[in-house]
């Protein structure tokens, strides 16, 4: 018996069921529902993957995220009527398809069809290896002699203008 | 202690560790949770010169464990228009996370002695992994759904609300919570809760509370307050505000769906003590190391696991103390605290605490070289490649 193979093949169906009641729920608290649900199979599938850091992250922003989501949408809607958020004028199957035709090629284009299920990258394998334990990722991202230290600190830049500017917005008068 | 064999008959002990570390934990979790609702009550009638439970046995011992058996034969009332399914799935959302945030927490450890004669320390713990902290983080963030999704399928004006709440409440203080943490990280150099441990051993001179004095110990304080706000309880316990709000999110739980909360809120109130207890209070060491004289030995002969329940029970006594001592806060005296004072004192701390430790590394204590899985590399500042110490 192939165990990891199975347990992937649980994991998969888990995340694809999740992520696709996401989108064809009613109601909206029932689909955020389901978005925490399909984050978490993800960290999960991270584990699976020996990137714990990146697991863990994974729960803590995103569960927090999901949290704000809930509270839009109480706040936005009437209590006892969710169903009120119906969307006006369906768009029809014709975006769906161009949608799905989009994904595909992008499939194609990093090579994950014609693999199998195998690693695409040959760096997965020595990265599984060696595991993404915290202080592996953060030795790989702050140390001088890799190059993700910019990134790093420019995103950092990005989410802090992002954080100003949402001040900006929400109050008239600073 | 004297150090346990590691073949009992035939059974080897040290791969049964985890196993036994998932039995004690569940086990001492349910178990203890109506003595800890005694302790409460017979401590509060005491500090408000009341008798308190007096009546069903001993000293009134009996009185949760009468009150459990009430709630269990209770009728289980189903409101009409609640969101079913959600409804049903809120109690077990809010008991779980609780309830699995104690596999990281090494709650002893024990010395084995080897078949070929030598003694090896194992933290009792059910999940020694390298993400420790962090675990218990996500754990704490998916708690909030709990309350937030029983206050919304009830269907009810009041639990709504009190759902709503706490879900701002635990947003805004998981920020100080978690800069509080990330202090007691860049103190120790790991994330995981055994070495955060073994970097605090000789003595309660070298716990995290009291080094980088005082940055620590407001560390410690701060993340003391956002303990209580996260866990809901008074003074921050807003989402239940009987006076405004009935019962706040579990108006519409009866009997056995609301013993479930109870049970979450008392386990989430461990863990976080646990937490407490690990990260700024050296886990299991005892306060005096056994290089001191008469003191030292005596109390380290304590069980390891005496130690971390003795200094769990602290922060128990502490949420009872506070209860009956503090009147429920306003929500924007609640708010104000969390983003004015804690969140920006916490930042500067945290700022604090990396600028000291990038030039001063603290001496790795002798304990913290023996018996680890592996070799682990320490969080160094660039600047320090062999550690910096002086």
């Amino acid at each position: 018996m192939n165990w990891p193979l199975i347990f992937f093949a649980i994991l998969a169906l888990l995340s694809v069921g999740s992520a696709i009641l996401v989108v064809a729920n009613q109601n909206p608290v029932r689909s955020a529902l389901f978005l925490v649900v399909n984050f978490f199979v993800l960290a999960v599938f991270y584990f699976t993957l020996g990137a714990e850091f990146i697991g863990a992250v994974q729960i803590i922003v995103y569960a927090g995220a999901i949290m704000v989501l809930f509270l839009f949408v109480i706040m936005l809607l009437n209590l006892g009527a969710p169903e009120a958020l119906r969307e006006r004028g369906k768009l029809g199957p014709a975006p769906a398809i161009v949608l799905a035709l989009v994904f595909l090629s992008l499939l194609g284009g990093v090579g994950a069809i014609d693999s199998g299920l195998r690693p695409v990258n040959p760096q997965a394998a020595t990265f599984m290896a060696t595991g993404g334990t915290p202080e592996k990722v953060g030795l790989a991202l702050f140390s001088p002699s890799l190059p993700w230290l910019f990134p790093f600190e420019v995103t950092s830049f990005l989410l802090l203008i992002g954080v100003v500017g949402a001040i900006i917005l929400a109050k008239r008068r600073i | 202690m004297p150090p346990i064999p590691q073949h009992i008959g035939p059974i080897d002990i040290v791969p049964l560790i985890p196993y036994l570390a998932i039995i004690v934990i569940l086990g001492f979790i349910l178990a203890i949770v109506p003595g800890l609702i005694w302790i409460e009550r017979v401590v509060i009638s005491l500090m408000q010169d009341r008798i308190g439970p007096n009546r069903v046995g001993p000293r009134g011992l009996l009185q949760t464990i009468a009150d459990g058996v009430k709630l269990f034969f209770k009728e289980d009332v189903q409101p009409v228009a609640v969101d079913k399914k959600i409804y049903y799935l809120a109690p077990v959302l809010s008991m779980i996370p609780a309830l699995a945030a104690g596999a990281t927490i090494p709650f002893a450890s024990i010395t084995v002695k080897m078949d070929n004669g030598t003694l090896r320390t194992l933290p009792m713990i059910v999940g020694d992994v390298s993400i420790g902290l962090l675990y218990v983080l996500a754990l704490a963030s998916l708690q909030v759904y709990g309350i937030v999704l029983a206050g919304w399928s009830s269907n009810n004006k009041y639990s709504l609300l009190g759902g709503l709440r706490s879900s701002a409440q635990i947003i805004s203080y998981e920020l100080a919570m978690s800069l509080a943490i990330m202090s007691g990280i860049l103190m120790c150099g790991s994330v995981n809760l055994v070495e955060i441990v073994h970097r605090q051993a000789g003595g309660f001179w070298n716990w995290n509370v009291l080094q980088f004095f005082p940055l620590g110990l407001i560390a410690t304080l701060v993340y003391m307050i956002a303990m209580v706000a996260e866990t809901n309880r008074a003074p921050f316990d807003l989402p239940e505000a009987e006076s405004e709000l009935i019962a706040g999110f579990h108006t519409e739980y009866s009997s056995m769906k609301f013993a479930m909360f109870f049970m979450g809120e008392y386990a989430a109130m461990l863990g976080v003590s646990g937490i407490a207890t690990t990260l700024w209070f050296g886990g299991w060491l005892s306060p005096i190391p056994l290089s001191v004289p008469v003191l030292g030995p005596v109390l380290t002969a304590v069980p390891s696991a005496v130690w971390f329940l003795l200094k769990m029970f602290v922060f128990f006594f502490g949420y009872v103390w506070l209860r009956a001592t503090l009147p429920r806060l306003r929500y924007d005296a609640l708010m104000a605290i969390g983003w004015k004072r804690m969140l920006p004192l916490s930042l500067v701390v945290l700022f604090g605490v990396a600028v000291w430790a990038t030039f001063r590394m603290p001496e790795p204590p002798a304990a913290a070289a023996q018996d680890q899985p592996g070799p682990r590399v320490r969080m160094a500042g660039p600047s320090s490649p062999a550690g910096g110490r002086p």
